[in-house]
């Protein structure tokens, strides 16, 4: 029964090869994946550009794009500390690509027969190396300014000598799981609700498909669920892009500041 | 057979992975619970604290996206 309309929701993250490119043993293809984060990066360049005329009074965009960077600036300098200044670039272009990309693959495109919006984030090639980028910068930035002093991040001090040796391993671990937790936060976080919209429009579909009855009982509720679960999206979007930079910047800081 | 029990098997086992979410899903509501019952007794200190409930948000829900990830790999990986 349930075999002939088989509802596939991981189909719409497969990467397919658009311009097919091979050097040597390596695919280099330009893949749809690539595409939609060309297309990120062209919105958050027009973003930016047309917000960063430096007009004394600052029209609407200006205005936005200001939002934007201070809410980024008050993020490290709360966190981090006026030796964060540095670091703003990098977690404000996290920031806006994890933003862009997230919010572009929600768009509805597949109403376009052959269309379908894809989210690169929903990828952990994509989102691991976004976490190890991160953790790199925060283990040079530990290194070069502390040394090997470096290591007493995992020594909290105060601590008798029988309190170091249980805490150091238990310590080790957290840190070392993290551009793992950090990753797989923001690529799962992604693909659940796109199987989440993929299963509900299906059973949209499907209840279309068996007449009146079974439309209202079925496909009337799966609607009303997807606009709520796409409302939801948007604001998991923006809470995933927020909480990969709060965390990022939370990690610089131990670098920097230690305990 | 007895492909049909280790298909059955599956299912049943990413059935109850999907459990995991859903315990998660109490840890993020008594993060937010309790984030709005002391900011609702002291509101003005409420905005300072955001980063730390997003923290704990991020900290509760990887747990449940851990769970949902082991579904999905007993579903469609293994």
């Amino acid at each position: 029964m349930a075999s002939e309309s088989k509802i596939d929701p991981m189909h719409q993250f497969t990467v397919e090869p658009i311009v097919p490119l091979h050097i040597g043993a390596y695919d280099i293809s330009f893949t749809n994946s690539a595409l939609w984060m060309v297309l990120a990066l062209a919105v958050i360049t027009a973003f930016m550009a047309t917000g960063m005329k430096r007009q004394l009074i600052p029209g609407r965009w200006q205005v936005a794009v200001e939002g934007v960077t201070g809410f980024i600036d008050d993020l490290v300098r709360v966190n981090i500390g006026p030796e964060g200044r540095k670091f703003v670039p990098y977690i404000f272009s996290l920031f806006m690509f994890i933003l862009v990309v997230n919010l572009l693959g929600l768009l509805p495109l597949a109403i376009v027969p052959g269309l379908h919006a894809f989210t690169p984030t929903s990828h952990f090639s994509i989102t691991g190396v976004l976490a190890v980028v991160s953790f790199a910068i925060v283990l040079i930035v530990g290194f070069w300014k502390h040394g090997l002093h470096f290591f007493s991040l995992f020594m909290p001090p105060g601590l008798p000598l029988i309190g170091r040796l249980l805490l150091f391993p238990i310590e080790f671990v957290s840190f070392m799981v993290r551009p793992f937790s950090l990753g797989l936060r923001l690529f799962v976080a992604m693909i659940a609700g796109h199987i989440l919209m993929e299963v509900f429009g299906s059973f949209l579909v499907s209840g279309l498909n068996g007449g009146v009855g079974l439309g209202l009982l079925v496909s009337l509720p799966s609607f009303i669920l997807i606009l709520g679960i796409s409302a939801l999206e948007l604001l998991i979007a923006l809470i995933q892009a927020y909480v990969f930079t709060l965390l990022t910047s939370l990690y610089l800081s131990d670098a920097i500041n230690l305990h | 057979m007895a492909t049909e029990s280790i298909e059955a098997a599956r299912l049943i086992g990413a059935g109850l992975a999907a459990i995991g979410t859903g315990v998660a899903a109490i840890g993020v509501g008594i993060v937010f619970g309790q984030f709005l019952n002391s900011a609702l007794r002291n509101p003005a200190a409420s905005d300072g604290q955001f980063p730390r409930l997003m923290i704990g948000f991020a900290v509760s829900e990887l747990l449940g996206l851990m769970a949902f990830t082991v579904a999905i790999l007993i579903l469609f990986v293994v």
